[in-house]
């Protein structure tokens, strides 16, 4: 019983300081372009504001039991990846859950969120909301092959579903690192991972100019601020999740912040650089070049890395 | 500007009223020709482009006019067509075969002059008023200073001056006229 | 307008519309009885002002400028939402005419409360050019409570951003209640509204 206590008091803290960086990290990168286009940009504190802004509302109408569930499924799909994701490798107190298998765990909690909003945005009744879902899950479907196959070329080159025993596999020098010892697994991930951050080109499911907030137009107050804290959360999950496959882990925070900020980095110099793509463009990029790379991840892996 | 004139009087009941500019000018015709002299000058003298459908107000005349302005691409001049109208009981032919968008100019007129194109597609929705409850608002019956104070409080207070009083005496003292 | 059940009639609406809309009574919304949590609050609100995004006259042209570089707004928490749920801040850009009046009042009462409305040109004020115009409003504090006005045609960007300098100070000094007066004098907003919108085929309140 003490075990779980301590277990939970552990997550409780890994939370919140991947929540704290999430929010500061999406400030940090708003403020450099800010200051890339000549302005001052938003304090660093600001988005913090704004969470409790929308949280201290006096009003919050509903549109339904999903309504108000959608925004919770959300949270619990980031909270959920989190769960499982060991943040600081040999580090018992930022461990959280992780068991034998919870590679497979973690990939459904990264759709999960997905499917709990499409429920809950559904019933808010907003053409954007219905637009932007069926955007978000063709999308998703789309990139989650490329993903599973660089997992799957993982799983089968360190002989384990376990994040932890994947990290443990990395360590020793960084030539041991995924992105060396198997750079077409990273490729394919890394091209998903930009789907999967929603950043341009990718930017199909919030769409500005077209269907400006998508899934989240009704949403407000409370809700919003549930769903800003889950963006800030599942975002450094992501991070974490793809340092520890690809990236060797992190043995302490100061390498978790430079190598996830590393991570970060790659979406958002894309996203700057290249214009949106339409839908079919979006959905159709990932199945060609990125799923070819992943196949290609897994003979790789079984021709050569293994022998 | 003068040959096309004077064809269009060998073979249509059309009068000349005035040449404003060496590539502009008005031509009157009865309501009844305005659709054939209409159609021959986009058909036969490539004046294929409608820039506008407008009415003019002539209440002292008891009288409507609209004014059909036709543009020629390949000579680049314009002519315009002005066929009068009863006050009393404003029908126009509605020519929205000629050009598509004559329609839509004849749904704007419908609303805010109230003159009928009868056969025209959609001439009874509403253009630009929302529930419009009294007579056509460009009617120069209709006054609005009236209607406004009827309907829209003003706040207390506003001052109005008289623009030309006050450019000659405040602004431009002793400059100008 | 009223049943006796204290809720809307809904009489602009079609028989087959009535089950798809609310016709509840909104009710105002006291501030938290605990002074230092409101006024956290009321500091939370005035440093994250997020504009409704919708141009409701020419000044809307105004809001642009106020996003690039040089006037950079987004420095004083000021940033443009799409939707009106998330919005608090209502720009009026200037003159509104009747049919856009009616788009503002449902843009407005979908607004989740505490929102401010910021009243731009002298035309939101009396008028201003089209003070004799058939289909254009004159005081628009009779339709929706304004919280702040700021006069000229058109003011600048300047002077747009001292607005909502005084709009900050209102919020944090607890001045600014424009949805609980709104709730208040719900009738008197109504029946001037309905004065001048003759057709109005939307709910009484648009929750």
């Amino acid at each position: 019983m003490e075990y779980w206590i301590t277990k939970i008091a552990y997550y409780l803290l890994t939370v919140s300081i991947v929540m704290v960086y999430g929010l500061l990290l999406s400030a940090v990168i708003a403020k450099t372009m800010a200051r890339v286009q000549g302005r001052v940009g938003i304090p660093l504190y600001q988005p913090f504001i704004d969470i409790m802004k929308n949280f201290g509302n006096r009003t919050a109408i509903s549109h339904g039991i999903m309504f108000y569930l959608g925004p919770v499924f959300r949270l619990a799909g980031g909270l959920g990846t989190l769960a499982f994701i060991p943040v600081i490798y040999g580090s018992e107190m930022f461990s959280n859950f992780h068991f034998a298998g919870d590679i497979l765990l973690v990939m459904y909690f990264i759709f999960f969120g997905q499917l709990g909003m499409a429920l809950g945005a559904g019933e808010g009744g907003h053409p954007y909301s219905a637009i932007g879902i069926a955007r978000g899950l063709a999308q998703m479907t789309s990139y989650e092959v490329p993903f599973a196959l660089a997992v799957i070329a993982v799983v089968v080159q360190y002989d384990t579903a376990s994040i932890s025993q994947i990290v443990a596999a990395q360590q020793g020098g960084f030539m041991n690192w995924t992105v060396f010892t198997n750079p077409f697994a990273v490729a394919a991930a890394m091209l998903a991972f930009l789907g999967m951050t929603g950043y341009a080109p990718f930017d199909v499911v919030m769409a500005p100019n077209e269907i400006p907030i998508g899934p989240a137009t009704e949403f407000h107050s409370s809700y919003l601020s549930l769903m800003q804290i889950n963006r800030a959360i599942f975002a450094g999950a992501k991070l974490v999740l793809f340092m520890n496959l690809f990236f060797g882990g992190a043995g302490n925070l100061i390498e978790l912040v430079a190598k996830t900020w590393a991570i970060y980095m790659i979406p958002v110099i894309v996203g700057v650089a290249f214009p949106r793509f339409r839908v079919e463009q979006s959905v159709r990029f990932f199945l060609k070049i990125p799923t070819l790379i992943g196949v290609l991840a897994i003979f790789y892996v079984q021709y050569i890395v293994l022998k | 500007m003068k040959s096309l004139i004077n064809r269009l009087t060998e073979q249509f009941k059309v009068s000349l009223e005035k040449q404003t500019k060496s590539d502009l000018c008005f031509i009157r015709v009865n309501k009844d020709d305005a659709e054939q002299l209409i159609r021959h000058c986009r058909d036969h003298e490539s004046y294929t482009h409608l820039s506008f459908l407008t009415a003019i107000d002539r209440i002292e005349d008891n009288k409507f006019t609209l004014t059909y302005l036709l543009h020629n691409y390949q000579s680049h001049q314009s002519l315009g067509v002005h066929v009068e109208l009863d006050r009393e009981n404003p029908v126009m032919h509605s020519l929205h075969r000629l050009w598509g968008q004559m329609a839509t100019y004849q749904r704007e007129l419908k609303e805010i002059y109230g003159i009928e194109f009868p056969g025209s597609p959609r001439l009874n929705d509403e253009f630009f008023l929302e529930g419009w409850d009294q007579i056509p608002p460009m009617r120069k019956e209709f006054s609005t200073v009236e209607f406004c104070e009827e309907r829209f409080p003003i706040r207390e207070g506003r001052q109005s001056t008289d623009a030309k009083q006050t450019m000659k005496v405040e602004i431009y003292p002793g400059r100008g006229e | 307008m009223k049943n006796e059940d204290n809720t809307f009639a809904n009489n602009g609406l079609l028989p087959e519309e009535m089950d798809l809309f609310c016709n509840a009574r909104p009710v105002p919304y006291e501030p938290y009885s605990i002074e230092v949590v409101e006024k956290f609050f009321n500091w939370m609100r005035a440093n994250s002002l997020w504009i409704m995004a919708f141009g409701t006259g020419c000044g809307a042209i105004e809001l642009n400028p106020l996003m690039t570089s040089r006037f950079d707004a987004n420095r004083y928490g000021i940033q443009v939402r799409p939707t009106p749920r998330q919005s608090s801040v209502f720009v009026i850009g200037g003159y509104s005419s009747v049919k856009t009046l009616k788009r503002i009042i449902r843009s407005y009462e979908q607004m989740q409360g505490p929102k401010f409305v910021l009243a731009l040109g002298i035309c939101t004020i009396n008028g201003g050019m089209y003070w004799d115009s058939y289909n254009t409003i004159k005081r628009l504090d009779h339709y929706i409570p304004v919280d702040v006005y700021i006069t000229g045609c058109m003011p600048r960007p300047e002077a747009l951003l001292s607005g909502f300098f005084e709009l900050k100070r209102k919020i944090k000094a607890g001045e600014c209640d424009g949805a609980n007066r709104y709730v208040k004098n719900l009738d008197w907003y109504k029946d001037n509204q309905k004065r001048v919108i003759k057709k109005w085929d939307m709910p009484d309140y648009n929750w």
